[in-house]
Parts: C-alpha cells; structure tokens; sequence
C-alpha cells in the first residue's frame, strides 16, 4: 500500500472525511485545554472527569439509546455537577481539589457502572468507553464544530485570568479578579471538550488527544503561546497519522490515534530541546554572564 | 526632581488621599483573637513600619486591611480608595515560578486595574512596564522566565509590579526577607520615592535597626497595641519588653472577652 493509497482513503470513503474533519477540529480546541490542565498541575483531573462522564453518558444511553443529545445532556450533566461540587468542597473545606474529585468520580463511576449493569450488555460499555470514530455522523461533527467554537472563544476571553490565575493567585483575588468564577468557566470548557471526544475516542481516551499532545509541546517551547500552537499541530498530527494507521492495518481507530499521540510523546521526552533527556545529558556551553 | 514630577503627572491619580484606621478591631480565627480590640490610624500620605513578635497579629492586620479575614468586631476602614485599588504584597506569594511566564508578562500584570481582563496593551503599557523594571535595575530580564530568578530578583520583579500597580495605598508584609543588604536599600528608596509620591505604605518589618534608620511613624503590636507614634517614641526597651510579655501560649479554652469596648 503506497502513500496515494492511504491519502485516497481519505478522498474515497466519507467516513474517513467526517473522521478527519472530527478529530482535526478536536485537535484545536482540545489542545489548549490540555496546556492548561497541565500547567495548573491538574492533569489527572482530566482523567477523573473522563471517568465521571461516563455514567450520565451511560443514562443517557439507556434511557434514549445511541442518540447523541441525550448521552451529551447525560454527560454534560454528571461532569458539571462533579466539577462544581469538587470545587465547591474545595473552597470550602480544607480538602484539596484532588481528595474532593477523587472520592465524587468514584461514587460517580460506581452509579454509572450500576446503572449499566441493570440493563445493557458488554457491548454496550465498550462502545461507551472507547468510542468508535468511525461512528462520527453529521450530527457528531455539528456538534463537535459548536464546543471547538466555544473553547476558542471561552480562551480568547479569559486568557488573561486564567494564566493570572495559574501564575498567582492570590494577586487575581487582591485585584478583585474573580478566580472562583475562572475556575469554574475552565472545568465547563474542558467537561465540555471530553464530551466532544467520546463520540470518537470514548469517555476514557478522549482525555488522551488533550493530556498528550500538551505534554509533548512542553519539550519543545518555554512560550505559552507558542506551546499552545505547538499542542494543536501535535493533536492534529497524531489524528491524521491514527486514522491512516486504522484505516491501512485494520485497527481500531480511536486507540490508534492516541498511541500515535504516544509516540510523538515520547519522541518528545528523548529529543525535546527544553529538558528532553538527550538535551539533559549533552553537556551544554555555557555563556560567560 | 524634574523627572519625577513628570512621573507622577504622567500617572494622572491624585495620590495621597488614602488612609488606613482601625476602630477597636478584633481580628481572628476561629473566634481566637489574633488581634484584640485595635485601634490604629495609618494617615494618607504616611509611611509606617508594623513591628511586633512573631505571633503579634502583624500579617492578621493587612490580611483584615484588603478584606481576606473580616474582622469579628470593630470596623478598619480604608478611605481614599477601593479595597480591589490597594497594592498588597503578601508575605508567602503563591506564585506559581514553573509557569512559562516571561518576566515582563508577569510585571504588566500590575496594569489590572488599568486594562482589566480584556482591555489591549498600548505602546504607554510597554513603556511603563519597561519604566518599572529599570526602577528595580532588571533592566534586560524581560524575558526571562521566572523560574530562572533568585530570591532577591523575584523580589524585585514583584516591587516592579507593585509600582505599576500605581496604588494610592501600599502594604507590604515582611517584604526583606531572604533579600541582601544591597538590594533591601535599594527597594527601600523604591519605597521612600512611593511615599514621597503621596502615596501611604504601611509595611510588617523585623529588623529594628533598618526601622529606625528609615522609618518616622510606627505602630508596635502585640495581639494588641503596644505603642504607636514617632518611632524613636515607640521602639524604647520597656515597649519592646512590654510586647514580649503579652503574646502568651495559645489557649484552647481561653474565656470570652467581657471587656468592655474601648471608648
């Protein structure tokens, strides 16, 4: 198979297209959410929501079988009332946002799981969990294209506070800044992007076209901005070269892309230029001053 | 001289109207009074050090001043300006210094109250972010991350920040800790030139030597006040011992206050 015979799966099957199409405008909304999920140390937060999703998606499911609304209402509603009660417990209590999101995803996942099991098949969960991007029908990729919409301008408008809030918080709150509401408006935008990734990668590996690709750009930049940009390419790449991977050597496609996310990765870890390990261990010239 | 009139025409605030007082405040945490029943007055345009022993209520008191703690009794107003418009410079920041943030991203940051979140940076901005590095002599840090800085330099980038602030009332909480002589006397002329300004700063100190050698007024605290006034009046040896004496252990079970509030 040639590099025309991969490139003509894209121009020959619609399928492929709308795939593409769903996972590139994923790549640009998913990546600055997974920039920030990084820089705010809170990574894993990413995967503990992708779990909490998973039983109002389930719900959903269940009570109004394969339709894209109802699992999206589903899981938009069991990811807000995590996000927020965590950060309520949070700002309230003295226990840390990762104590407080640990112990509502696993109540949250352990609902779902009982939910699921009283009616519904293996299937059905396998479906839910990892996804199938070769399912992506129009209906998807509207509403993919509406949350990337509303992630780049969610970004555009809270840039300032949010790195503010990142960077020194207590500065935000002196200043009269609303970091309490930032806070929150950040959780929307990245419960909302999870959803947008389930119906390509499923609940659990849609966190992976955000968390990898963000890590990835670290190696390569000290820049925000240009991390940013740098995360996007990295998602999109990692799409592109998934999908092909899938498409050539019959594999499932969701798992095909984030492993090829994984590469990039760890490229990144060995050459990046920005505490790569060949960068490490090369002593470098220092200057005089 | 001439330059710094330009300077202060060029920030276009009539400073020197905001002052500081405490009616009879009690200030605390979980009904233990860190202060009790203070009252103090910081006047516009002054320049107070807060002095006391660990444990005296010094931090309590500027934390109470931007309204993070409400106080459990008495008032502290703040007139002049808004609670958001006070520069205050925290003892323990929880800056993050691994977030790639060049140096001069970090400083513009004082410009909040000029350009909120959302408003565009003009050629001024720049002008007046690079006019704030030069006055704590980081000329050529700009870019520069943070996590690249020493102790002193952090210091120093967070004076820059506070001087864009251009707030008409200043607190700084132990800000010389950990920072070389040199570098404290230069941030001490930062300060002397804020005041001269007109604008008010109050700042928590321990070393009583660098108090007396810079600072008029003092306010010398032990959970309650000591003395407060001219600091040759203030820092004598019975006041200082008279503070020592009353930060006493902390009482789980320690009565409720009766005493009457102070006139």
């Amino acid at each position: 198979m040639t590099a025309a015979d991969l490139l003509a799966a894209f121009s020959d099957f619609a399928f492929m297209r709308r795939a593409l199409a769903g996972c590139l405008v994923l790549s640009v909304a998913a990546a600055p959410v997974g920039v920030f999920l990084m820089l705010r140390r809170l990574s894993l937060t990413g995967d503990a929501m992708a779990h909490a999703i998973l039983p109002g998606v389930a719900a959903g499911y269940l009570l109004a079988g394969l339709n894209l609304w109802a699992m999206t209402a589903g899981g938009l509603a069991a990811g807000l009332a995590i996000a927020l009660m965590a950060s309520a417990v949070t700002r309230l209590t003295p226990l840390r946002e990762d104590a407080s999101l640990a112990t509502l995803y696993l109540v949250s996942l352990a609902l779902g799981v009982i939910l699921i099991s009283a009616r519904g098949s293996a299937v059905d969960v396998m479906h839910l969990l990892f996804g199938s991007v070769l399912a992506i029908d129009d209906t998807a990729l509207v509403f993919i294209g509406i949350v990337a919409s509303i992630t780049v301008l969610a970004f555009a408008v809270m840039w300032r506070p949010l790195v503010l809030e990142c960077v020194d918080p207590g500065f935000l709150k002196a200043v009269g800044g609303r970091g309490a509401i930032i806070h929150v408006a950040f959780m929307l935008v990245m419960v909302l992007n999870l959803i947008a990734g389930f119906q390509a990668l499923g609940t659990l590996l849609s966190v992976g076209l955000m968390m990898l690709p963000a890590a990835s750009a670290r190696f390569w930049t000290r820049s925000l901005g240009a991390m940013t940009a740098l995360a996007m390419a990295f998602a999109a790449l990692s799409s592109v070269a998934g999908l092909t991977a899938s498409f050539a050597a019959n594999l499932p496609s969701g798992p095909a892309i984030i492993v090829a996310a994984g590469i990039l990765y760890a490229l990144s870890v060995a050459f990046g230029p920005t505490g790569g390990l060949i960068a490490r261990l090369r002593p470098a010239r220092h200057r005089t001053g | 001289m001439g330059a710094a009139i330009m300077d202060f025409a060029r920030q276009g605030r009539p400073t020197g109207g905001a002052s500081l007082t405490l009616r009879n405040a009690t200030i605390g945490y979980d009904r233990h009074p860190a202060l009790h029943h203070l009252s103090a007055s910081f006047p516009a345009g002054s320049m107070t050090a807060v002095v006391g022993p660990n444990g005296a209520g010094k931090s309590t008191l500027l934390k109470a001043a931007i309204g993070h703690i409400r106080p459990i009794g008495g008032e502290i107003h703040v007139s002049g300006c808004r609670r958001t418009e006070i520069a205050y410079l925290p003892q323990l920041s929880e800056i993050d210094r691994t977030f790639p943030l060049p140096v001069f991203d970090f400083v513009a940051m004082g410009l909040w109250q000029r350009r909120g979140a959302f408003g565009g940076f003009r050629r001024d901005d720049d002008e007046d972010v690079a006019r704030a590095l030069a006055g704590v002599g980081l000329v050529g840090f700009e870019q520069r991350p943070l996590d690249t800085l020493s102790g002193g330099q952090l210091q120093r980038v967070l004076f820059a920040r506070l001087s864009l602030q251009d707030a008409p009332l200043i607190l700084l909480d132990e800000p010389f800790t950990a920072v070389d002589d040199r570098t404290i006397g230069e941030l001490m002329d930062l300060i002397d030139r804020w005041n001269a300004e007109g604008r008010t700063v109050v700042a928590v100190l321990h070393d009583l030597e660098l108090v007396r050698r810079r600072f008029q007024r003092t306010l010398l605290i032990a959970r309650r006040l000591i003395a407060e006034g001219a600091t040759a009046d203030v820092l004598t040896a019975e006041n200082l011992a008279a503070a020592r004496r009353h930060i006493e252990a902390w009482d789980e079970a320690a009565p409720f206050c009766e005493a009457e509030p102070a006139p």
